[in-house]
């Protein structure tokens, strides 16, 4: 029990970076299901992003963490807009082509990032205010944690509400449900695509510059994460911002549980033995769209 | 009678064989003219590219820099370098091609050591010479490899006497999940149980693993003196930034780490790791003539924030024992540069140093340094003598247990 209560801040934290990063693919994988191979190198460049307004521009570190946000959001959701409008869109209903191209991309990208920033890590210095912590009994609190755990749940709920109550966001969920039936009904099919793909790549970015936090910012992060964001978007069940969230703490607090007993090594292990059981017992994932749609 | 047709077709053909090998005006020992053809082996992709392009770059500064003095035995050194992609079989593959097809004379090369296990075969098949910078986890010695970097008695044990030292008798060990770290940990329990020191805990997470706030978390509550770190790569990033929030400093738990050198501090932040120590034979700091011209010339070559490492160094120095030995034994004949190993000196970076012949080891001095506020290392603690290469621990008693 009492490792439960220690653990249960490293679960939430692990989770909110899972969290962060599985929330774009939501949007490309699970709403569009475009199988984004690129998606990690898009953190990438999120993370480069705040590395780029740090070392180049000389924005402050104690607040260029917060600038970084909005411009690595527009960053890559323009890269994500222009990928979508240039390649992805042509190769629609071939999911295996898909894969291998965004592959390529991704590819692409990395090695741009190493003859762009050169093959070792970069120093991206987080805001002194968030370097520390404070211990509460037995219990330690990152504040880059708290941040990040933060910016993700503000996330979800600014997904919610564009999806709830916009009048695109309500579009875009019509696509979902029944693309033809929403295009009969005079809404502009292309448009929303290229919108959702602005969007969900624009959240890769977010999700690079608070992985500057907690992790290495190299040509090669984008790799660290995205198995792990794709399992996330698949347990929860596609284009589920519901079962995503719930995925990836699930996903966070089982590791971090099991690590306090045994070892990170046997974490991992467990987690994804217990993945593949839940995957045969429920192959659509936690949550499913209810759709009469003949797909 | 088949058997003898066959005989003698088998020995037609290695006559022919023969004869367009004599005629195509190379020679076999891999010189052509004024030129010696070596190989260069790195991951130049993938995962370990990051370390291995650095020691391209300082194996091609002494190939540069061999040449515009004249060269080998009066041959210019020509490269051919070739990408092990950070892959194995990739780095077998690559070196048949160097060894069969290029008539490398010798190869400079390899990083991690899977792949140095995996190109000792295609080595000792081909009866070629391998240079290998890295330091590494002993209990090995192959007539056709030569190490440059540090064995397990020239780093890890002094580092553990410099703990003791100190006083530090708990230790913390944390490593990744493969070979070294495994070893290493070995080493260092058998260590501590012969002199009293007690160890903690000993975790181990999967390469490029980056959540450590249970690990760190749990090293703030349990206090040990100090923390052993054999994590590889990437994952030194996120350890010390959460090491750093979940508020240990190196004044209570100094964190002594075997695989941090400058070039990865930078990309740790020097704010999160400055104060903590490391185990090397070299620094960019390192106070020698030799350094300090080795040091602008890389710079020179490769640019200001260009900083240079042990390995770097330990690569460096490979081509200039080899240029050494090449001409004690005035041959490129690798049985003949192999018998002239034993006693090879050179004015390298880190000090004089000497070749082992025994183990085709380097006979080198032990350093302890701490990290600056710079991102350099500042040596704090250096061994009383050059240590002599010990890679399977003969020399230690408590160590006869070990197993390989």
């Amino acid at each position: 029990m009492d490792a439960l209560i220690t653990q249960l801040p490293v679960g939430l934290a692990i989770g909110a970076v899972l969290l962060l990063a599985a929330l774009g693919l939501n949007f490309t994988f699970g709403q569009m299901g475009v199988i984004n191979m690129a998606h990690g190198e898009f953190i990438m460049i999120g993370a480069y992003t705040a590395y780029v307004l740090h070392a180049w521009i000389g924005v402050n570190p104690a607040y260029s963490l917060i600038v970084a946000l909005p411009v690595a959001f527009a960053v890559t959701g323009t890269l994500g807009w222009l990928l979508e409008l240039g390649l992805i869109r042509h190769f629609y209903g071939r999911p295996l082509d898909t894969l291998l191209l965004t592959f390529g991309i991704g590819m692409i990208l990395q090695q741009a990032a190493r003859d762009t920033f050169g093959a070792p890590n970069v120093d991206v210095p987080a805001p002194p205010w968030l370097t520390e912590g404070i211990t509460l009994g037995d219990i330690r609190i990152h504040y880059a944690r708290l941040f990040i755990l933060t910016l993700a749940l503000t996330a979800v709920a600014a997904i919610a509400y564009y999806l709830n109550r916009s009048r695109q966001g309500r579009q875009m969920r019509a696509v979902i449900h029944n693309r033809d039936l929403a295009a009969v009904t005079g809404i502009n099919t292309r448009r929303v695509d290229a919108t959702t793909f602005f969007i969900g790549s624009g959240l890769a970015g977010i999700a690079g510059v608070a992985l500057t936090l907690t992790g290495p910012t190299g040509p090669t992060l984008g790799t660290n994460y995205i198995v792990d964001a794709f399992l996330v978007v698949v347990i929860g069940g596609l284009g589920q911002l519901r079962g995503t969230v719930i995925a990836a703490f699930a996903l966070g607090m089982l590791n971090a549980t099991v690590e306090a007993w045994t070892d990170a090594s046997l974490a991992k292990l467990i987690a994804f033995t217990a993945i593949v059981a839940l995957l045969q017992a429920r192959p659509q994932g936690l949550f499913t769209v209810k759709t009469r749609a003949l797909t | 009678m088949a058997r003898t047709r066959r005989g003698a077709l088998t020995a037609a053909t290695t006559a022919l064989l023969l004869l367009t090998t004599a005629c195509g005006g190379a020679t076999t020992d891999g010189t052509d003219g004024d030129t010696v053809t070596v190989g260069m082996l790195h991951s130049l992709s993938g995962t370990m590219a990051i370390s291995e392009v650095t020691v391209r770059d300082s194996v091609q500064l002494a190939i540069d820099e061999i040449n515009a003095d004249g060269g080998v035995l009066g041959h210019q050194i020509e490269p051919v370098i070739e990408d092990g992609a950070s892959d194995e079989a990739t780095f077998a593959e690559r070196a048949e091609k160097l060894l069969q097809s290029d008539d490398a004379v010798t190869v400079f090369g390899g990083w991690t050591s899977a792949s140095r296990k995996a190109m000792l075969p295609v080595f000792e098949r081909n009866n070629g010479l391998l240079w290998y910078p890295v330091q590494y986890e002993g209990l090995e010695a192959s007539d056709n490899i030569v190490y440059t970097g540090a064995t397990t008695n020239q780093q890890i044990i002094p580092a553990l006497d410099y703990l003791r030292e100190q006083g530090h008798t708990s230790l913390y060990l944390v490593g990744s999940d493969y070979v070294f770290p495994r070893t290493a940990n070995q080493i260092i329990n058998a260590y501590a149980q012969a002199h009293d020191m007690e160890i903690t805990a000993e975790e181990y997470t999967p390469l490029g693993h980056t959540e450590y706030s249970t690990i760190t978390n749990d090293i703030a509550r349990t206090e040990p003196d100090a923390v052993f770190n054999t994590l590889n790569g990437d994952s030194n990033v996120s350890f010390f930034q959460q090491l750093r929030s979940a508020g240990v400093t190196p004044d209570d738990t100094p964190v002594l780490s075997v695989s941090i050198a400058e070039e990865e501090v930078e990309g740790i932040g020097a704010d999160n790791i400055a104060g903590h120590l490391t185990a090397w034979n070299y620094y960019q700091s390192t106070q020698t003539d030799a350094n300090t011209g080795f040091v602008e010339a890389f710079t020179d070559t490769y640019g200001a924030d260009r900083v240079t490492s042990d390995p770097m160094q330990s690569a460096y120095n490979a081509v200039y024992l080899w240029k050494a030995a090449v001409e004690e034994a005035d041959s490129f004949e690798v049985d003949d540069v192999r018998a002239a190993l034993d006693g090879i000196t050179i004015d390298a970076p880190e000090g004089t140093i000497t070749l082992d012949g025994d183990t085709q080891h380097v006979i080198k001095t032990a350093r302890i340094g701490q990290i600056n506020d710079d991102g350099l290392i500042d040596e704090i603690w250096t061994s009383p003598e050059p240590i002599t290469p010990d890679p399977y621990l003969t020399g230690y008693d408590w160590a006869a247990d070990l197993t390989g």
